[in-house]
């Protein structure tokens, strides 16, 4: 480290640092920022597979822990009678389950254990056991030409305060989250409507009609679809990144001009 | 600054040398271009060493590249203007770009070139601006003092009291009358905070969809949808009050007075929208804990006990609102909110 000792007295040495740092500051700062493109999008449209005994196999191997031998749930994980398969569909497709950790608040997205077979299987095992609502077929999820516009309104009126108005996602209380909506597909979207899934309110039933629920999965999908100019995306907040590096180096680049301006000559 | 440091700012010439940020120990001397006083004062004097003409010449030569830059900056400015027509949202991206780009390159150059020519070509000289006293000299003052005076007997204003009268009842009144204006900032609200578009009777719509309500369409416990009044669609004033949630839960997670039981409609709670803190859109219901969050100062109301506080600023539970069925089934208000919704107000009591 003599090199540094016998040059910190150098008449560049300041600069030198100030760059380091604004140059530290903001590849810190990237480095930090998460990812914001969108994700895969995979729409099941396959009839789930009927065969319950499967299911119960891959239930009694990963699920029954928690929920129970016959999915009467336990003191750790809610009953899954009555829930339907749609609800199995969009816990385990999104990869929350099964669970890493049972005790946290809420389970994240991640990646997911069971293919879509073996997802289906589940579901219908669980669908056996007291009914509940189906995994959507893809005439239900047909929202290509449905009202963006209506979507647009709904989603605002109802989905909003919880998912930020461009789906990005948003606290609630204790530790729990609404998670953001841009890897979700509409599928999981439908489901998550009509299952109430956490934390989250039921859409389902007429509560929201069915053209309702297609014109809000077309605004999300819409709105995620659309270009998000300017370096990172930040939840569709704008270029706040780009204020942020203006700022800090852009004024830092300033202040070291107007360091050298007025600083004395050199004379040596 | 302790002596050390002082030391290691000197080079092993003995002249103080510039550390950024550290005053110079010698400044002084250096502004009374006294350099003989100082440590190891340098052989020949800094004007003349200074105007070493290899060095100049070199600097005259950098000034000349900045200036030739902003000409070139120039020159693209123009160019760029007629290379890059604006049609569509990528053209004027591209224009904005070469337009910004030859324009930060023309002001640059110049001001680049002109810091750059004070520093290195023009010849140093330290100048001192001596800071005077402010006050005006003794004789100054008298002199206004009495040329003022002469002016007031000169003007008689002391010796004739109608006149001066006259021009104080002039100038008062119209000091006073701008206060008028103030009315303006009228009329008193009177009792519109105090009631909303609700009435009884009226039908619940779906906020966006404008599609009637009725309860079976709200089919498990846990649903939740946003509603306002019918008519009042497009009536933002009346819909920053009379927003409402409808949320249906197990009745036995009802736990509710008598009056306000009636009020609910098989599970179906009716709270307004308006958090009682300041009025944001508290509308996170959160359908296992019956939660209801403001986003804006996380105020938090239990759903399922009247919408009580139970954390954060807001001091008043969310108002519910009555809501019965008509004869066709559809979810209607049975009155007006029985308290004022929204945040306090002086009046309220």
């Amino acid at each position: 480290m003599k090199w540094i000792t016998v040059r910190r007295r150098h008449p560049r040495a300041g600069y030198a640092v100030m760059l380091l740092a604004l140059f530290g500051l903001g590849a810190g700062y990237m480095a930090l920022m998460p990812d914001s493109t969108g994700g895969a999008e995979a729409v099941s449209s396959r009839v789930p597979l009927q065969d319950i005994r499967e299911g119960k196999q891959l239930y009694s191997q990963s699920c029954s822990t928690c929920h129970g031998q016959n999915g009467e749930g336990t003191d750790v994980a809610p009953s899954l009678i009555g829930v339907g398969a749609a609800a199995v569909d969009l816990q385990v497709s999104t990869g929350r389950m099964p669970a890493m950790n049972p005790d946290a608040p809420q389970q994240p997205r991640k990646r997911r254990v069971f293919n879509q077979e073996e997802t289906e299987q589940i579901a219908a095992y669980v669908q056996s056991l007291g009914g509940g609502p189906p995994i959507p077929s893809g005439s239900d999820i047909a929202y290509e030409g449905a009202d963006v516009a209506l979507g647009g309104n709904l989603f605002r009126a109802n989905c909003a305060q919880c998912h930020n108005f461009a789906g990005s996602g948003g606290a609630l209380t204790g530790g729990k989250e609404a998670p953001d909506l841009h890897d979700a597909t509409p599928t999981q979207i439908y489901e998550a409507m009509i299952t109430g899934p956490g934390a989250m309110p039921v859409f389902g039933g007429d509560t929201l009609s069915a053209e309702e629920k297609l014109a809000v999965i077309k605004f999300i999908v819409d709105v995620r679809e659309e270009p998000n100019p300017g370096g990172f995306g930040l939840g569709r907040f704008g270029p706040v990144t780009e204020g942020l590096a203006g700022w800090l180096i852009g004024i830092g680049l300033l202040i070291a001009a107007a360091l050298w301006m007025t600083a004395k000559k050199q004379h040596d | 600054m302790s002596d050390k440091d002082t030391d290691v700012g000197r080079s092993s010439g003995g002249r103080p040398r510039r550390v950024i940020g550290t005053p110079r120990p010698t400044e002084t001397q250096y502004l009374l271009g006294d350099d003989e006083g100082a440590a190891g004062p340098p052989a020949t004097p800094r004007a003349e060493r200074d105007e070493d003409p290899k060095k100049i010449k070199k600097a005259e030569r950098v000034v000349a590249f900045f200036f030739g830059l902003s000409l070139l900056g120039s020159i693209g400015f123009v160019a760029a203007y007629i290379a890059f027509p604006v049609s569509g949202m990528a053209e004027t991206a591209l224009s904005n770009r070469w337009l910004g780009l030859s324009m930060a390159a023309a002001f640059l150059g110049v001001a680049c070139g002109g810091t750059y020519w004070v520093r290195r070509v023009m010849a140093p000289r330290e100048l001192v601006e001596e800071i005077h006293p402010m006050p005006s000299s003794v004789e100054e003052r008298r002199d206004v003092v009495e040329y003022f005076d002469q002016g007031t007997a000169d003007s008689r204003f002391l010796r004739r009291p109608l006149l001066r009268r006259a021009l104080l009842a002039a100038l008062v009144p119209l000091g006073i009358a701008p206060l008028v204006l103030f009315r303006d900032l009228g009329p008193l609200p009177g009792t519109v905070l105090r009631h909303t578009a609700w009435k009884k009777g009226m039908r619940l719509v779906v906020e966006g969809s404008g599609r009637h309500v009725r309860a079976s369409d709200l089919a498990w416990p846990g649903s939740y949808i946003t509603v306002i009044p019918e008519g009042f669609e497009h009536d933002l004033e009346a819909l920053a009050k009379a927003t409402v949630m409808l949320i249906k839960m197990r009745p036995e997670d009802l736990h509710l007075p008598p009056d306000k039981m009636a009020w609910t409609v098989d599970g179906i709670i009716a709270y307004s929208k308006i958090c009682t803190h300041v009025g944001c859109p508290a509308g996170l219901y959160e359908q296992q804990t019956h939660r209801i969050l403001c986003p804006c100062h996380q105020s938090t109301f239990d759903a399922s006990r009247a919408a009580e506080v139970i954390f954060g600023p807001a001091t008043r539970p969310l108002p519910q609102l009555p809501i019965g069925v008509d004869s066709e089934g559809y979810l209607i208000a049975l009155s007006d909110f029985h308290e004022p919704v929204g945040p306090s107000f002086w009046e309220r009591g």
